[in-house]
């Protein structure tokens, strides 16, 4: 006979998880059209957002719905967690949106004269958007803990990246417009590893029941 | 970013106060107890603290009721039912020969699942155990079963018809009428088996609400079959399995983080 | 239980009004609920016949015996005379060793019965010991009732607490009211005790338990609570011994009926005389049936209105407890 509040549950999962695949193609594809200089890719990424939003929307409703069957134990935290989870996501795909935004209008102009780390912190940051994701579908919280002090790194390189634009914006004030647009592109980078780091919290929680959030370590 | 103040959420602390002499108030070391050959309780060992709801949940037939009987040793009742280990209350063996049961059955309260009230009026029904022992004077037994009835929330139900039969009662008046019953002879402990199993929603919230407000002056011990009751009313929540504590802890944590993964499955309803 | 046959034929324009009296009329009948309905019926008809053709047979053979002089005259030794005669001292022997009966049967039945139920242990054999015997008890004829009565209560009882008591003559060793109702109440044993257990059994386990559980022993839950809630069935207990007794003539025979007795009877030690023997002496001893037939059916008469009396005194006390057991404590 099936369970239909472990359909339910699953469900919540399933839709986490489509969410979760969505939100990484943003970002994948949001850095490649920022690199490539790719203006049709850009457009399309801030198009799909809308069905980011549409899931983050979905994955509450399914959430309280839940929630009304009163479930305990690990069932209460899965259902916590992807509330928090889908956010997250959400705002990881705005971040991306921004990112293609960005991308969008420095493909009309003129490349700037920087070298900049910015594809090495692009990396970092898929890399940890990826393996936070694999540590919530592989229950891994040991790998999720592993996850969070990589946000130093690419914190790091933001900053970098800042002054190093920052140095370049009063040498040449022309490049101005371009170099903000640079500029905002890191810092939704940065935000983009934050959320990752976020997600790698609730995983900790849901497998530990630990919660390790604003903790000096994290 | 503007700092957001959650609001304060107070997680109730387990209350385990000792007796004098560092003893919680019942402790049940290494009890065994045979029908006959077969063994329904293996082994338990469990300390209840003062004061506090303590819930016995698990699936059925697996002993949670027949360790509540133990303790005020109503299992005496049934032929063929030997017992191994020990029951402490307040420190004293209460399956020593030498025990008066009567005594311990005064200090230890017993609420039912199905009610069961006499058929006599609701001041009689109320009045039965002081008269039983002893109470006779008429202001004295009033008094008592006023603030019984006070206490149980059915003081205002029933104070204009206290000599009419308490089978006019509804179930859930019924209910809290056994319990006013129960507490008439001030117990310490007050043991229930699944008091609200065979009520409607709206009785049971009042029963629940009823238990929370008498742990200030009660030790109560709850078996029930709903998970979602325990979590609601109880402060320390044991896990029986087949005749074994799985899991004995404070509530919150059974249900949000079992340490078992027995209890795991059974609370998020994997079996049972 | 009556088959509907669904409304096959009808167009589909018909009107709902149309196919639904359609649809009852429709109805097949059902031959073999007529069938056991009437059996019923004739069953009740027959059982209602037979009892109004004894009772018509009774009243109107013997009513014109009937007056308020039949019932309060004490007789003399001449039974057969009409005019003369009388059943007073034969109502007040039947009514007297019913209550003295009753008097030893309900404790003892009621004592016996609690123990069954209360307190024997279910697989010991003393319990079924006395429930086999309880039962046997129930099925033995009334006369070899009355052999035990004399053999054991009178031979043996009566004769020993004489010679206890030095009496010159017999006193206790002989036919008495005393012993007469307890033998009766040795033959109506088993139906107190019966009744007595079922109403016993009847009183849900929840109650004896919260007793308990409030701090009471066993004998005081038996008291409080068990005792007053299984009143009604002891008394219907009761009304049934009594029902049986009254019209019983064989236990009585050696134990303590007189064929005439001068006076009423004043003291345990008496004899007495009975309105069931009392039809038997007139339907074998008159000279002139035709004289005699009046009177007899009027004893018998006399014999049903005492019993439906009695019961009727029972069945009223025992409404009322019911009553009281309903509305308050």
């Amino acid at each position: 006979m099936e369970n239909y509040f472990e359909a339910g549950i699953e469900n919540l999962r399933q839709k986490l998880l489509l969410m979760a695949s969505r939100a990484e193609t943003a970002v994948n594809e949001s850095v490649q059209a920022l690199m490539q200089r790719n203006h049709d890719l850009a457009l399309r990424v801030k198009a799909d957002d809308d069905v980011i939003d549409r899931f983050e929307v979905e994955i509450d409703e399914l959430a309280i719905q839940l929630l009304t069957k009163a479930p305990l134990a690990s069932n209460l935290r899965l259902v916590t967690v992807a509330m928090k989870i889908s956010q997250n996501l959400e705002r990881i795909g705005d971040e991306a949106t921004k990112i293609a935004k960005r991308a969008r209008d420095l493909s009309q102009e003129p490349p700037v004269k920087v070298t900049l780390d910015l594809p090495r912190m692009a990396t970092l940051a898929l890399a940890m958007v990826k393996d936070a994701l694999d540590s919530f579908v592989q229950r891994d919280s040991v790998a999720a803990r592993c996850l969070i002090p990589r946000d130093k790194e690419v914190d790091a390189l933001n900053k970098q990246i800042q002054e190093q634009l920052t140095q370049h914006m009063m040498d040449n004030p022309d490049a101005i417009a371009r170099c903000l647009h640079w500029i905002v592109a890191a810092k939704s980078l940065e935000r983009i590893a934050d959320h990752a780091k976020n997600i790698a919290e609730e995983v900790v929680y849901l497998c530990e029941a630990q919660d390790i959030r604003h903790s000096p370590k994290g | 970013m503007a700092e957001i103040i959650l609001p304060k959420i107070n997680l109730p602390e387990a209350k385990v106060t000792a007796t004098a002499g560092g003893a919680p108030l019942i402790a049940i070391e290494q009890l065994s107890l045979y029908y006959g050959a077969s063994k329904a309780l293996k082994n338990i060992s469990l300390n209840l603290g003062e004061k506090i709801v303590t819930a016995f949940i698990g699936p059925s037939g697996c002993g949670k009721s027949t360790l509540l009987r133990c303790l005020n040793r109503m299992n005496d009742l049934i032929d063929n039912v030997r017992i191994e280990g020990a029951i402490k209350i307040g420190g004293h063996e209460i399956y020593n020969k030498d025990v008066d049961v009567i005594e311990l059955r005064k200090r230890v309260g017993m609420v039912f699942q199905k009610s069961n009230p006499f058929p006599k009026s609701i001041y009689e029904n109320v009045a039965y155990g002081l008269r039983l022992h002893g109470v006779k004077n008429r202001s004295a037994l009033d008094e008592a079963v006023e603030q019984s009835l006070q206490q149980s929330a059915l003081w205002d139900e029933v104070k204009d018809r206290l000599h009419s039969s308490a089978l006019g009662l509804s179930g859930g008046q019924q209910q809290r009428l056994c319990i006013a019953r129960a507490i008439a002879i001030k117990p310490e402990i007050i043991l229930m088996d699944e008091p609200a199993s065979a009520l409607d929603p709206i009785a049971t919230t009042r029963i629940e609400e009823l238990i929370l407000n008498l742990k200030k002056d009660f030790t109560i011990v709850i078996v029930t079959h709903n998970m979602q009751q325990a979590a609601r009313i109880s402060d320390e929540t044991a896990f029986f399995y087949i005749g074994e504590l799985v899991e004995f802890g404070p509530t919150t944590k059974i249900f949000t983080n079992p340490a078992q993964k027995r209890t795991e499955d059974y609370v998020t309803g994997r079996f049972g | 239980m009556n088959t509907i046959t669904p409304p096959q034929y009808l167009p589909d324009n018909t009107s709902d009004t149309t196919r639904l009296t359609r649809h009852f009329r429709a109805e097949k009948f059902d031959f073999w609920s007529f069938f056991f309905s009437g059996l019923t019926g004739l069953a009740t008809l027959f059982i209602l016949g037979i009892l109004a053709v004894i009772l018509t047979n009774i009243v109107i053979n013997g009513w014109s015996a009937i007056s308020w002089h039949f019932v309060s005259t004490i007789p003399k030794k001449d039974f057969f005379d009409a005019s003369t005669t009388g059943v007073l001292p034969m109502i007040v022997g039947t009514t007297i060793r019913v209550f003295v009966m009753t008097i030893f049967v309900i404790p003892v039945g009621v004592i016996t019965a609690i123990y069954l139920t209360e307190y024997a242990p279910n697989t010991s054999i003393i319990t079924r010991v006395i429930r086999a015997a309880v039962n046997n008890l129930a099925g033995v004829p009334s006369i070899v009732f009355g052999l035990f009565g004399l053999g054991f209560f009178i031979n043996f009882v009566g004769k020993n607490m004489d010679a206890l008591l030095h009496n010159p003559s017999a006193v206790w060793g002989q036919p008495a009211l005393i012993w007469a109702a307890l033998t009766l109440a040795v033959m109506t044993l088993p139906v107190v005790i019966v009744a007595t257990e079922e109403s016993l059994k009847a009183i849900p386990p929840g109650l004896r338990e919260a007793s308990l559980a409030l701090g009471a022993t066993k004998l005081e839950t038996i008291w409080r609570i068990v005792l007053p809630q299984a009143l009604p069935g002891i008394m219907t207990g009761g009304i049934l011994a009594v029902s049986r007794a009254a019209g019983e003539v064989a236990p009585i025979l050696f134990t303590g009926v007189a064929y005439y007795m001068a006076s009423l009877p004043l003291h345990v030690t008496d004899q007495f005389m009975d309105l069931g023997y009392h039809v038997f002496v007139l339907a074998t001893q008159s000279p002139n049936i035709e004289q005699t037939r009046p009177i007899l059916y009027a004893t018998v008469l006399v014999l049903l209105l005492l019993t439906f009396a009695l019961n009727i005194v029972a069945i009223i006390i025992r409404a009322r407890m019911r009553k009281k057991l309903r509305a308050l404590g």
